[in-house]
């Protein structure tokens, strides 16, 4: 199945929502309650209030016109809701990793940050093993010292998608851990580092305070890195995503967004939230547990699965 | 957590009291401001539904319109629906009569079970009772190694597979190996860590109820993420459905969650939210108590748990010795680190002040200034002090600033700024002791 299907079926709900309320605000006009029904399924896609206020409004417009008599009227709505989100979108299209690390310099430094338990080891282990199969050299580096086994579980990922991993022990600075693998990378000539970092609630200004030291020592040793800096992103995760993106972009400057566990039944709208307010890529979404469900995202497709049927 | 949803409520409630007369409308507007808010900290929009009406149904009623403190009572039926609404008592852990009692943990993946594992298994030893963690998670890589490593920290044993590469039916095997260990070695409570899984993975939902049907555990905690959006619903339901849940943790309830998920749970399935955890250490978990928290998401407070805490971190002894001190004027630099050191074995600054009635406003002034950092640093300070030098302040001049200084890597300025909190410590004390002391301190909580 691909990901496309699978999110299509996860949507199916909201979809099915959105449809039905759609068709009776065409049959009946704009009542309250059909126009209730739309809201609630756009706010369960957690789209987030403001989004889903301006899509009521834009929908209550369309409403209004006069020349509403078009051929497929509730046709006509879901176009104007899918218009209205794609634009909030636009700022989120960007290159996939693989071109932004043709185009960029050797060794190409990838950091990946977030809050606890989002799927950063596990996003780092799977990019590493889809650049490997896309013929490049990576290279893992272990910065999260702080969980218990956190180095363990990063490692027996390496392991089983055979790429190095630069580690030092549990509780060691995680600063440090970073110079040496920047180091090791220059050494064994690595086309990537991919710096897995500890999860941090984005609260805590000691903790981000860390990242920033990590972010400053990879600049002094190699001018430009990090040259990307991944935001990971649980998809089930509501409101709460645009506060972590907005303090992590604050602190560390992200510069693309990895949206995970879109394999449930979590949406995911706050995307687009995030887009709007910090025009940051989506470079990534992870939709399932093997390797290849790590995708490159497409705004279309993504609004699309929203909203119409498979 | 609850920051936004607090602030909101704190501005729509005082908005409301500040009426002599209410109206419906008024109540409406206020109503409509609640509903905003719920929707936007991602509780379920049903229940916010729901909810809303019932505030509505009471709150017109004309017992609330014509009372003589209309806003006062609006606030009370608020407080009371959010109660319910969190499930009215605090339930706590069910323990079995014929030990071991097995408490079966699940959820989705990176919802901190493995950690909450390890905080249940530190609360239990901490009450005298013998515990085994059981790793029953063979497909994280080194989630077992996690695990090992909680228990060697708590001195806890953990019971893992013979093999390292178990297959589904030896989960199963695993759990009951463990909860037959934990029976034939006389342990009191046995903790299954179950690997984390979607809602919609049928075949390892499955598997999840095969090993609550062969190991029969008295408690199936859901551990779910306390940032959950609209989606915490649907995941707590057909983790219930299936499996059969009695009770909930909430964790990474530190940050700025919003805390839907807390509110959407516990409505949703009328399984009682059991326990919070509040942070990455292990001594992080905290009870929950619904009453307690809705008073702090309407932002009154919640002094009960913090008097709860100072009576865990004071001893008694403690708390005398400082009292006379106090009261004898004679407050010195060693009281004073004694004191901050007590306060922060209380938790983070962050905690302690959510819990004082308007602390939300507190907290924003702090924001991330009153670290943990700035109490360490405090302390070192001090310790870089001569005795003499604590027991009076006075002497301590120009050149043994440097020292002190240098002695605990601050500055001459962190040192002068450090002797002028100090004395305003002091002087605080003395205005508290000169009469009426209570009253004053209640007064000016009160005015934060």
């Amino acid at each position: 199945m691909s990901w496309l299907q699978r999110l299509s079926q996860g949507l199916a709900k909201t979809r099915d929502a959105v449809r039905g309320s759609l068709d009776r605000l065409i049959g009946r006009g704009p009542d309250p309650a059909a126009l209730d029904e739309l809201e609630a399924a756009l706010i369960t896609a957690d789209l987030g209030v403001h989004t889903v206020q301006r899509l009521m409004e834009r929908v209550q417009t369309e409403l209004r016109r006069r020349d509403f008599d078009a051929s497929d009227p509730s046709r006509r709505l879901l176009l104007a809701l899918k218009d209205t989100i794609q634009a909030q979108l636009r700022g989120c299209e960007g290159p996939p990793v693989e071109r932004l690390i043709e185009q960029g310099s050797k060794p190409y430094v990838i950091l990946a940050v977030g809050v606890n338990g989002v799927g950063k080891t596990t996003t780092v282990a799977k990019l590493a093993q889809r650049l490997r199969q896309g013929g490049k050299a990576p290279l893992l580096v272990a910065a999260d010292t702080f969980r218990a086994a956190a180095i363990e579980q990063l490692e027996a990922w390496g392991k089983r998608v055979g790429v190095d991993v630069v580690r030092h022990h549990q509780g060691a600075d995680p600063s440090a851990v970073v110079f040496d693998g920047l180091s090791a990378a220059k050494a064994r000539a690595a086309d990537v580092v991919l710096i897995d970092t500890a999860g941090r609630l984005h609260t805590k200004a000691n903790l981000m305070d860390e990242l920033k030291k990590m972010k400053r020592v990879l600049a002094r040793e190699l001018p430009g890195a990090p040259h990307e800096v991944l935001l990971v992103v649980d998809a089930t995760v509501g409101q709460n995503a645009l506060s972590q993106a907005r303090l992590f972009n604050d602190a560390v400057g992200v510069t693309g967004i990895v949206l995970t566990k879109l394999d449930g039944t979590a949406r995911g709208g706050i995307v687009v939230a995030i887009a709007e307010e910090l025009k940051i890529p989506v470079r990534l979404i992870g939709v399932g547990e093997a390797v290849e469900d790590l995708q490159d995202f497409h705004a279309r497709e993504f609004v699309d699965a929203l909203f119409e049927p498979a | 957590m609850f920051q936004a949803l607090s602030q909101k409520f704190e501005k729509i409630l005082k908005n409301l009291r500040g009426h002599g007369v209410l109206t419906e409308q008024n109540i409406a507007e206020a109503l409509k401001e609640v509903r905003l808010a719920l929707l936007e900290a991602d509780v379920n929009f049903k229940i916010v539904k729901d909810f809303v009406d019932r505030v509505r149904e009471k709150a017109v009623g004309q017992e609330v319109l014509q009372s003589l403190t209309p806003g006062h009572q609006v606030v009370k039926v608020v407080w009371e629906e959010l109660r319910e609404l969190m499930g009215h008592e605090q339930v706590g852990l069910g323990l079995s009569s014929a030990p071991p009692t097995v408490i079966m943990m699940v959820g989705l993946q990176g919802a901190g079970k493995t950690t909450t594992c390890g905080k249940l298994a530190r609360l239990f030893k901490q009450q005298g009772r013998r515990v085994l963690l059981v790793a029953a998670d063979p497909r994280r890589p080194a989630a077992g190694d996690q695990l090992a490593s909680l228990g060697a920290t708590l001195d806890v044993p953990v019971h893992r597979a013979d093999r390292p590469d178990a297959s589904s039916t030896d989960v199963v095997r695993i759990c009951v190996d463990g909860a037959e260990r934990g029976r034939d070695q006389g342990y009191d409570v046995v903790i299954l860590d179950t690997g984390g899984r979607l809602h919609v993975d049928d075949a390892l939902m499955g598997e999840l109820v095969e090993v609550k049907r062969a190991v029969g555990p008295q408690e199936v905690l859901l551990v779910a993420d306390a940032m959950t959006g609209q989606d915490a619903v649907t995941m707590a339901e057909r983790f219930d459905q299936r499996v059969g849940l009695t009770g909930v943790i909430l964790t990474k309830v530190e940050g700025d969650a919003r805390g839907g998920a807390v509110l959407s749970i516990r409505a949703a399935t009328g399984k009682p939210v059991k326990f919070l955890g509040v942070g990455e250490k292990l001594d992080a978990l905290e009870v929950f108590h619904p009453d307690r928290m809705a008073s702090r998401i309407l932002g009154m407070g919640d002094v009960l748990s913090l008097i709860e805490k100072a009576q865990e971190a004071y001893s008694q002894e403690q708390a005398d010795a400082i009292q006379k001190k106090i009261t004898a004027k004679t407050l010195t630099l060693e009281d004073f680190r004694d004191q901050i050191g007590q306060v922060s074995r209380m938790g983070s600054m962050d905690q302690i002040l959510g819990m004082l009635p308007g602390g939300q406003r507190l907290k924003d002034l702090a924001a991330g200034g009153v670290s943990e950092k700035e109490i360490k640093r405090v302390v070192a300070m001090i310790d870089s002090m001569t005795p003499r030098e604590r027991r009076d302040h006075t002497v301590i001049n120009g050149s043994r600033k440097k020292r002190i200084a240098k002695g605990s890597g601050t500055d001459v300025q962190d040192v002068n700024r450090l002797i002028k909190q100090y004395l305003a410590a002091r002087k605080m004390m003395k205005a508290l002791t000169a009469g009426g002391g209570r009253r004053q301190l209640a007064q000016a909580l009160r005015s934060f």
